[in-house]
């Protein structure tokens, strides 16, 4: 080489957001000085948080003295219907979201059955879980039954959607292999996707079913019934032990679903 | 007799890209045709458009007296049934078993019921334990696909086409993931299994050695169209100019040809990636 190398000796990484130096600046600083502001906004009443806090502190005194006994029958009823309530309806919403799950494939479904199933989830998502059960509420009564609905209900918009995506990153030369044999539709569903899924549907329902009881617990609280009506019971009669008995409870059984469905993950894998 | 008639088989992608321009071929029965031609000249999906994985966009295919490009549902269904396929990364389902992978050649026959619970008749049970045997896995029936090596798991790809008692086999790049050894084991014994059952293949391939050797035709594709047919022999460096372009074909012949050891570990590392 006659000549000195003439290569640039600084290198910088370019913005990925924001690629117009001046704008970019603005926008930050309009970002920060607006969430200055807003946090000015929030009026902080520090007599209330006083009294909040010496609140707190008699949950946390009822937490640490739970109250199993005084309540048992209300609790353990509660704890029954909550239970039933969330496997009832979580088999109920896998029977369902399977078929809609695999019409909501694109590269299973047609397009009519599609865009048809991907409507329903569309539909199911849109809503939260406590918004559906104000409405089934009230349209069913209090009770169970429309915590049954509720549940089933979110539970297909969950399951179909993630079912569908899953379905749609198979593997396609699974799918062709067996194509190629002259297998049917059905057949090609249960050879080449099916085998593909499995493990990931066996997955995300033991995690709906760990969903479906905490939402269980909170949807009680609008009426439709199980634990999370035996919950707000106990905290509206100032009765903070049993409502820490009732937590407790929660959390157990929140920790053995969690602990048992990944094991039972890695054991279909 | 001919068993496939290819007639101005035309396919042009919804991209505007033309994969295949008036291909017209016959192949008689017990005859292996090699298939030869760079990357994107329409190999892959000249094979696919004969079993109608890929739709052709004109031009007849005839197989046995039907043409495949017209046939719709249940009739392509049963169609497809007479043609095995054997794939580049062997498409095998992996979390099947061996066994289930090998039945699944018999999916076209059986009903949705049977296929669901698994109730093969006695005759494709024993059938696929046979060519399990032939292919040398008859211990592995009920491991699962994904635990074999990539030379076993085309072996039951092969397991599988044969199973369906084809009347074509489509053989898309056997060898593309596999070491220099086991290919040629897998060329073989397609080969062997062609001759046995007066099977006509059509193998897809990239490696020209490969091909010269295990096949008993060669037809060179060029940008989707057919530059050359004949015998491998044929193959001169004129042609492989035709078909790939300007190379120095006679310096590689003489690299395949004298130094076969050394070479090794580059094409390990070449057909790795």
């Amino acid at each position: 080489m006659d000549q000195p190398s003439v290569h640039p000796v600084t290198w910088k990484r370019p913005p990925v957001l924001f690629t117009h130096t001046g704008w970019r600046r603005a926008i930050y600083a309009g970002a920060l000085i607006y969430l200055v502001l807003a946090m000015q906004s929030i009026e902080v009443d520090w007599q209330r948080v006083y009294l909040g806090l010496d609140r707190g502190w008699k949950f946390v005194e009822g937490f640490l003295t739970p109250d199993f006994t005084t309540r048992w029958r209300d609790i353990s009823e509660g704890l029954i219907e909550s239970l039933t309530m969330t496997v009832t309806s979580t088999v109920a919403g896998i029977l369902v979201s399977v078929p809609i799950g695999i019409g909501a494939a694109r590269n299973l479904a047609p397009a009519p059955v599609y865009l048809f199933c991907r409507g329903i989830i569309t539909l199911s998502r849109s809503f939260q879980e406590v918004i559906i059960a104000i409405l089934l509420v009230a349209m069913f009564g209090f009770g169970p039954f429309a915590g049954f609905l509720t549940l089933a209900f979110a539970s297909i918009g969950f399951l179909s959607k993630l079912l569908a995506e899953d379905i749609e990153a198979c593997d396609r030369s699974q799918i062709e292999a067996i194509r190629a044999t002259g297998a049917s539709w059905w057949q090609v569903v249960n050879y080449a996707v099916q085998p593909q899924v499995m493990p990931r549907l066996v997955g995300l329902s033991l995690y709906r079913l760990d969903i479906n009881f905490r939402e269980s617990a909170v949807i009680g609280i609008v009426g439709a019934g199980g634990i999370g009506a035996t919950l707000n019971t106990a905290i509206d009669r100032y009765e903070y032990d049993s409502a820490g008995a009732i937590l407790i409870i929660i959390i157990a059984i929140v920790l053995v679903v969690e602990y048992s469905s990944s094991y039972i993950r890695r054991w279909v894998q | 007799m001919n068993v496939l008639k290819l007639d101005k088989l035309s396919k042009t992608y919804a991209t505007g890209d033309t994969a295949l321009n008036q291909v017209s071929f016959e192949v008689p029965a017990g005859q292996v045709l090699g298939l030869i031609g760079p990357s994107g000249a329409g190999k892959s999906t000249l094979i696919r458009c004969i079993n109608r994985l890929v739709e052709p966009t004109a031009g007849s295919i005839t197989l046995g007296g039907t043409d495949l490009a017209q046939l719709q549902g249940a009739a392509l269904r049963r169609a497809r049934r007479r043609i095995g396929m054997i794939f580049q990364e062997y498409a095998l389902v992996e979390r099947l078993t061996v066994m289930e992978n090998v039945l699944s050649g018999r999916l076209g026959y059986v009903s949705l019921w049977r296929s669901f619970l698994r109730r093969y008749s006695p005759d494709d049970v024993s059938k696929a334990f046979s060519l399990l045997e032939q292919v040398g896995l008859s211990q592995h029936y009920n491991k699962r696909a994904d635990a074999l090596s990539g030379g076993q798991r085309q072996r039951v790809g092969i397991a599988r086409a044969l199973e369906q008692d084809p009347e074509l086999l489509l053989v898309d790049e056997p060898t593309a993931s596999l070491d220099p050894k086991t290919s040629r084991q897998i060329m073989r014994l397609i080969g062997d299994a062609c001759r046995e059952r007066h099977l006509p293949a059509i193998i897809n391939i990239h490696d020209v050695m490969l091909a010269q050797q295990f096949t008993d035709r060669i037809i060179g594709l060029r940008a989707g169209e057919v530059v050359f047919d004949g015998p491998p022999s044929g193959l001169t460096d004129e042609v492989l100019t035709r078909i790939y372009g300007d190379e120095d074909w006679t310096r590689m012949r003489g690299e395949e040809a004298g130094a076969d050891e050394p070479r090794t570990p580059a094409v390990d590392l070449a057909e790795g990636i």
